[in-house]
């Protein structure tokens, strides 16, 4: 039997339902969920059949001839559960905008130039100790149609997975002082600023590379094992 | 020990969750993703609606469910819904996990609009089990059918509603808080 996760700390999350971002108006279930105790499926982890990743697909700024345009950064952070656990060997995908805040996607038609020497799409493991690492040009800031004068700030998108289907996180992370947090309402459907705080990376002297990219760390924690009714449920078990 | 779990839980608040927004076509899906058995000979498919019954083009759903042995985690699926609002896995059928649940695939729904994405199950029309299902015995009856395939031509249909349609939204997908 799959190992339950905690139920609490998930306030931290948005309410589906934020008028202030439009698309959520058709979009969020009006009738209340229905609670799912300790499913079997949903505790357990895909085994994701993603193939070899090779150093490229974590390295944004190495996957065409030539050097995209904008500031080389590099990204790291760990990647751990609520109990503070190291989650080693997973997948952590990205993708974003390119420096002008163009996505390399057909449907994006922000009149921003495209790269042709960037896709905006990374994915990597996380090492022994959770830790995952990115090098990439940061993102433009973006407008978008919700209201006037809307603009995304410059952000990176991330996908997790954890220990659990019920862990999954899709995320983004912000960059450090960015004036367009208080008009974002993605960003501010994150109504807890201490919680709003958690999705914006801090400019990192140790993961700066001397003469090539400055560094960001990002720190990203998933739902985890609900340790103390696993203590108490199985008394003197190891373990599942 | 449990008071200090409880400690280092508060020292370790979530992540909060953010839409994956209406371009990740150029990077999530692989090729693939919506083979979640090759040559498996169950096609499962439907179409993912809105609370207007629009059609939702930028959804992406993935699919984890149990092996016909009941072994859950080796099957994974990952399907956009681009350009039509409609996805479709191949895989087999699933054997009864040991939960005592009846066979059913889970389903995650992430989309433009979605600040946290959903949960859902499938669940097969022709399945005895499904009368003992605890996780179906705490749906409301006249919601159960939201979570039953249907049979097609094509093979099952599970059409998705991220939100009900009047006052009591009745068509709406039963989605679970796991
Ligand atoms: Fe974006």
């Amino acid at each position: 039997m799959a190992e339950p996760l905690r139920r609490d700390g998930r306030g931290a999350h948005p309410d589906r339902d934020f008028p202030a971002y439009r698309s959520t108006a058709l979009r969020h279930p009006k009738l209340p969920l229905v609670p799912l105790h300790d499913p079997e499926t949903e505790l357990t982890a895909p085994f994701l059949g993603t193939g070899p990743i090779g150093p490229i697909d974590a390295d944004l700024t190495a996957q065409h001839d030539g050097t995209p345009l904008g500031e080389r950064i590099v990204v790291t952070g760990q990647v751990r559960d609520g109990n503070g656990t190291p989650l080693a060997g997973q997948l952590v995908e990205v993708w974003q905008a390119n420096a002008s805040g163009r996505y390399a996607q057909a449907e994006d038609a922000h009149d921003a130039p495209l790269d042709p020497n960037f896709t905006g799409v990374g994915r990597c493991l996380t090492d022994e100790h959770g830790t995952y690492r990115f090098t990439t040009v940061k993102p433009g800031p973006y407008p978008w149609r919700n209201h006037d004068k809307a603009w995304r700030p410059a952000h990176i998108h991330f996908s997790l997975f954890g220990t659990a289907f019920a862990a999954r996180l899709i995320t983004q992370m912000y960059f450090p002082g960015d004036p367009l947090f208080p008009y974002d309402p993605v960003m501010q459907s994150v109504t807890d600023p201490a919680a709003r705080e958690r999705m914006v990376a801090a400019f990192d002297l140790d993961a700066t590379v001397d003469q090539w990219a400055t560094g960001y760390r990002w720190d990203i924690v998933l739902r985890g094992p609900d340790r103390t009714v696993f203590e108490h449920d199985l008394p003197g078990d190891g373990g599942a | 020990m449990a008071e200090r779990n409880a400690e280092e839980v508060r020292e370790q608040p979530l992540t909060p969750a953010q839409t994956i927004g209406p371009f990740y076509g150029f990077a999530l899906p692989y090729p693939g993703g919506p083979v979640i058995v090759p040559d498996g000979d169950l096609r499962v498919h439907g179409t993912v609606r809105d609370g207007a019954g629009e059609a939702v083009p930028d959804a992406l759903v993935e699919v984890l469910q149990a092996d016909p042995h009941g072994r859950v985690g080796g099957l994974f699926g990952r399907c956009s819904t681009a350009p039509a609002g409609r996805f479709a896995f191949t895989t087999v059928r699933p054997g009864a996990t040991g939960d005592g649940c009846a066979p059913h695939l889970a389903f995650l729904v992430h989309a433009r609009g979605l600040l946290l994405h959903l949960h859902t199950r499938m669940y097969f029309p022709d399945e005895p089990l499904n009368a003992y299902d605890p996780v179906l015995a705490k749906v409301p009856n006249d919601r159960r059918h939201t979570l039953i395939a249907v049979p097609d031509r094509d093979g099952l249909r599970l059409d998705i509603r991220l939100q009900g349609s009047g006052e009591t939204g009745g068509d709406e997908t039963v989605f679970f808080d796991v």
